[in-house]
């Protein structure tokens, strides 16, 4: 304005006109292009997880001054802040579970620090936070899926036994073996990420991602019948006829796995057994006979 | 007898010597480079001074500072904050509101070393070439950014700040920032005079509203002094808020500099081998200091 301070005054309205013209398209533009710009670069790519108590994203991006008072407060030092050339939104926090997961403390340090509840203070239970949620996501290299025990991501997990459980399988390769499953319980994981970090593949089988990326969601209008028939205490259509097995005397079926169920056996009385007391007889024995 | 601007400062430093011919500009640097160095002595010498930004930080966890730029997005966004960067907001105003908002842009922002070596450079090589964009788009982009946050409803502004990046890079960790800091580096060195602080930035523009009722200013008391060297002009990085307040007494207009785009840097103090200015406050036009220059205004036709 120095020039065009003095000119303004002998300017004219024309003159006047066109110049702040000039400048209020190239300001809209700039402003359009911006707004693209954003659209594109507030995208957060899966691997890089919000701070404990962070809100929704959308909410998060306009309620987070990016002033790094989160990374400064974490302990543990695993909170970055989004550069100038990452995918992640310009100086917004985030930490990336393989290399450095969320160690959950107690009192919460990085949401304390929070100057404008970007990151949510009403959470006080750390175990209430909800990050993301780890998903088992390659059941083709998962080792307990081979049948092998490793079970280091149920062991690790800090809301142990509650977010991940095993689930004992039968093992249909060796025939006789349980192969011990790692199962995610979305209701009590918090997205923490240890087991990702944990997880002894050279790239880890269980992955924390963005709950909504995670989550599957069922119809509304979907019922489960055992469900509702517990809700309401009784069949909600006609009565269940309990199934009857015509089977001789002293045999019953297991529905559940056992299959049958010979009774008899264990009143019957011990017959001297084909088996000798002494398991060296037995060993010694299957050494003569090969099959 | 008007200087080069490639000789700015020269009579200063041989009427004032070196150090005197420098004082404020000293004072500047040592302001900017002290708070990056509070803030950096946290994470690399864990003395935990301050913690945090110029968007919020915290001072020997007691003192919330919050920049009311970025707070004030990221109301327009929909956002309530805590009470503590409610508390920031409230005394960094308070503060800017005192000694004047631009005060920020030349004694705090990390972006003005970088744009005043530009300008340096600029004198140096003699590039004279400049773009003749409006002082007063900065404004609009300010009014761009609310309205971009108001829209998508989150921080636009912040994906692309150069003054909050160029901080955080330094803090926090580089990245590609360096590109945004050259960038706006050669801008201002080849493609427009004080171009980013002086026509684009919208921190810049924010602050200096609330530059508007500060009584810190400079002051042109000593303005018949004058001897039209230029100095002033060519190192000022808004030589148009200058000229009424050192030009004006024909016009009846007082020796302080009222335009809110000063961004009271000192450098004019500097320059000056006349010692015609000075920091002083508002209020000097009316009674108070002012009364020094004027009798000699009047003086003057009839001495002379």
């Amino acid at each position: 304005m120095a020039e065009s301070d003095s000119k303004s005054r002998g300017m004219n309205r024309r003159q006047f006109l066109s110049t702040t013209l000039k400048t209020v398209c190239s300001v809209g533009l700039m402003g359009v292009g911006l707004g693209f710009y954003a659209q594109r670069a507030n995208s957060l790519p899966p691997m890089a997880i919000r701070p404990p108590g962070a809100l929704p994203e959308e909410d998060f991006l306009s309620a987070c001054i990016r002033c790094g008072l989160c990374v400064r407060d974490c302990p543990y030092d695993i909170l970055f802040l989004g550069q100038l050339g990452d995918d992640i939104p310009t100086g917004s926090p985030y930490f990336i579970a393989r290399t450095g997961p969320c160690e959950m403390c107690e009192d919460i340090p990085c949401v304390k620090a929070c100057p404008t509840n970007a990151l949510d203070h009403s959470l006080t239970n750390i175990e209430d936070a909800r990050m993301g949620l780890a998903v088992v996501v390659d059941q083709e290299t998962c080792i307990a899926f081979q049948g092998l025990r490793c079970e280091v991501c149920f062991n690790v997990c800090p809301i142990r036994g509650k977010a991940i459980t095993l689930d004992m399988q039968h093992n249909v390769r060796s025939g006789k073996h349980a192969l011990f499953i790692p199962v995610v319980h979305s209701e009590a994981c918090t997205g923490c990420g240890l087991c990702e970090k944990a997880c002894i593949l050279e790239k880890a089988a269980i992955k924390v991602f963005p709950r909504d990326l995670a989550k599957g969601e069922l119809g509304q209008h979907y019922r489960f019948g055992w469900k509702e028939k517990e809700k309401a205490g009784k069949a909600l259509v006609t009565p269940d006829v309990e199934h009857q097995y015509n089977l001789p005397e002293g045999v019953r079926y297991e529905l559940q796995g056992e299959g049958l169920i010979i009774e008899k056996k264990a009143e019957a009385p011990p017959q001297d057994s084909p088996f000798s007391s002494n398991p060296l007889d037995t060993l010694n024995r299957k050494n003569k006979e090969p099959n | 007898m008007a200087n080069l601007p490639q000789d700015v400062g020269r009579e200063a430093v041989q009427a004032k010597g070196w150090f005197k011919a420098h004082r404020w500009l000293l004072l500047r640097r040592a302001s900017q480079l002290g708070i990056i160095a509070l803030f950096l002595a946290g994470p690399l010498l864990d003395i935990w001074i301050v913690k945090g930004n110029l968007a919020y930080s915290y001072t020997l966890d007691v003192l919330p500072l919050t920049d009311p730029y970025v707070l004030l997005q990221a109301l327009v966004g929909g956002v309530i904050p805590e009470a503590v960067a409610i508390v920031g907001v409230a005394i960094v105003l308070a503060f800017y509101s005192l000694v004047g908002g631009r005060v920020y842009c030349s004694w705090v922002c990390p972006v003005n070393m970088i744009t005043d070596a530009a300008a340096w450079l600029r004198r140096k090589l003699g590039i004279r070439g400049t773009s003749h964009a409006s002082r007063s788009t900065r404004f609009w982009i300010l009014g761009a950014t609310f309205l971009l946050s108001a829209i998508t409803g989150s921080i636009v502004w912040e994906l692309v700040n150069p003054v909050s990046i160029t901080l955080r890079a330094i803090l926090f960790g580089v990245g590609l920032a360096w590109i945004l800091i050259l960038a706006i580096f050669l801008f201002d060195l080849l493609v427009a005079r004080d171009g980013w602080c002086g026509h684009y930035c919208p921190v810049g523009a924010f602050y200096s509203l609330l530059s508007t009722w500060a009584p810190l200013r400079v002051v042109a008391a000593n303005r018949e002094a004058c001897d039209d060297c230029m100095d002033c002009f060519n190192v000022c990085p808004e030589p148009q808020v200058i000229k009424p307040a050192l030009k004006g007494a024909a016009k009846g207009i007082g020796p302080v500099i009222q335009a809110n785009q000063c961004t009271n840097c000192g450098r004019c103090i500097d320059v000056c081998a006349e010692e015609v200015f000075r920091f002083g406050n508002r209020y000097s036009t009316d009674p108070g200091i002012d009364t020094k220059p004027k009798p000699v205004d009047q003086v003057q036709p009839t001495s002379s």
